[in-house]
């Protein structure tokens, strides 16, 4: 019943085939994109202090980290990296990494992480930079040391600043992701290519179109909310 | 590293002129992109504040669909989706003609549709900056609405949107990248190209990064220039 239904609207052999597949493709997305934003925050946070810092040098450093990532595609960052490991076969072979390398999955995941740190280290030095000079001050005056500070009164104030952009980073992200499929990793969209490349259905995108969306909304959603839950001490009575 | 560059160089013993051709592609297409992309944008924006719930509904849908879909899907879509699209129309006028979707196009629609929708919500922010009094009075000095938005708000507009399109241009410039996957020969096309007949992918990609890094930084310089512009007049406070 509900299949015939179903029918009107897809074409329910191409369904069989590749129903299955691409919801497992959706499952390959989640995974690289949830890995790649934590890890990516974790980095982004090392590059946000380096930005701040009072070396020149070091700042310097993340400067050039960030408006590298942020400069250039997404596409281009990880056809460097996965095909031009490639050629360094014999120097990253005795060092173990050209079994890392050689992976796509693994060459995705890396360059997303390297990029998202970039984003996010901006998003987190913006809410860092938003709060009142008071707030450090206070945190001395009352004896912090200066890791304690960070961890306990500035990042939480500063991530609740960045909340929303984080947020969005993490939507680009999931779109962004798409560009894996380039390299052969069968995300969702590798798999909904492969789909198309040997049915020629036209179906399969607008499949792919829905699940990507679902999934953005989705996750839109489940941000404003956490969002909402997270200041709620910030709102007027 | 003398022979690295000599892949460089022009002519035909080297690549140098493939991948300024593709540069300029790249170029071309992000600048056709922009007005095409912005002023869709800003059309969608002053649909979803207008009177009519028809349009506003269908600018929110539209915004929707392109800011959550990949580009790289997008970009698929407009592309086969554009081609059956193209040929159901010829076998119904009983053409018997062979139609091809030209890549160019398929990439400045698709990127166009996602730069409107991104733009959409900058030219809201700045719409909504705009204080109320202002088109009261342009109405006040008897201005038609048409009028009022061209002579009052519009001026006033860009200062404010520039900021948030400058960030649109960028993303469009990095995004022009996924047309290779089309078969256009865009920068990073011609660079898969070339490395595919020297064996050199770390080379030639990298100076297609540098490119794209290149651009960036121009871009920047030409931004910083016309918020100089449209700031003009405009005291900034002083700490």
């Amino acid at each position: 019943m509900i299949r015939d239904l179903l029918g009107l609207v897809v074409d329910l052999n191409l369904l069989d085939r590749y129903g299955w597949r691409m919801l497992d493709g959706l499952a390959i997305t989640l995974k690289l994109v949830g890995i790649t934003f934590v890890l990516g925050a974790v980095l982004g946070l090392g590059i946000a202090l380096m930005r701040l810092s009072r070396n020149r040098i070091v700042a310097g450093i993340a400067f050039a980290y960030v408006y590298f990532f942020r400069g250039t595609p997404l596409l281009a960052q990880l056809f460097v990296l996965y095909y031009g490991a490639g050629q360094f076969r014999d120097t990253l072979e005795p060092l173990g990494l050209w079994t890392i390398l050689r992976d796509a999955w693994n060459c995705a995941l890396i360059t997303f992480t390297l990029n998202t740190a970039a984003y996010q280290a901006e998003i987190l030095r913006g809410g860092i930079q938003s709060l009142p000079k008071g707030q450090s001050e206070a945190a001395a005056a009352l004896g912090l040391r200066p890791w304690q500070a960070l961890w306990k009164v500035i990042l939480p104030q500063a991530l609740i600043v960045g909340l929303r952009p984080l947020g969005n980073e993490l939507i680009l992200m999931i779109k962004a992701s798409a560009v894996a499929s380039l390299i052969t990793v069968y995300d969702l969209m590798g798999v909904t290519r492969l789909a198309f490349s040997r049915s020629y259905n036209f179906q399969v995108y607008l499949w792919a179109a829905v699940l990507y969306l679902a999934l953005v909304e989705t996750v839109r959603r489940v941000w404003a909310f956490a969002e909402r839950r997270l200041t709620r001490h910030l709102r007027p009575a | 590293m003398d022979r690295l560059f000599s892949l460089l160089a022009f002519g035909p013993s080297g690549w140098g002129d493939e991948i300024a051709a593709g540069a300029f592609v790249t170029l071309s297409l992000a600048l056709a992109t922009l007005p095409f992309g912005i002023l869709l944008g800003l059309l969608v924006a002053l649909a979803q504040r207008g009177r009519s719930r028809v349009l506003a509904g269908a600018a929110t849908i539209f915004n929707t669909i392109f800011r959550g879909l990949p580009e790289l899907l997008t970009l698929l879509i407009v592309y086969y989706g554009g081609q059956i699209l193209l040929q159901a129309v010829v076998r119904a006028l009983g053409l018997g003609i062979n139609v091809q979707v030209n890549a160019f196009v398929a990439g400045m629609v698709a990127l166009g549709l996602v730069l409107a929708a991104f733009s959409a919500e900058v030219w809201a922010g700045a719409l909504n900056s705009i204080a109320k009094g202002q088109r009261e009075a342009g109405y006040a000095l008897g201005l038609s609405r048409w009028q009022t938005f061209r002579l009052v708000v519009a001026p006033q507009l860009l200062r404010v949107a520039l900021p948030g399109l400058s960030n649109n241009w960028l993303a469009l410039l990095k995004e022009t990248s996924l047309v290779s996957t089309i078969a256009l020969p865009d920068l990073m096309r011609q660079t898969n190209v070339a490395v595919g007949n020297t064996k050199e992918p770390f080379f030639f990609f990298s100076v297609a990064i540098l490119l794209y890094l290149l651009f960036s930084v121009a871009s920047g310089g030409v931004i910083a220039l016309l918020e100089a512009r449209a700031n003009r007049g405009m005291g900034r406070a002083r700490a």
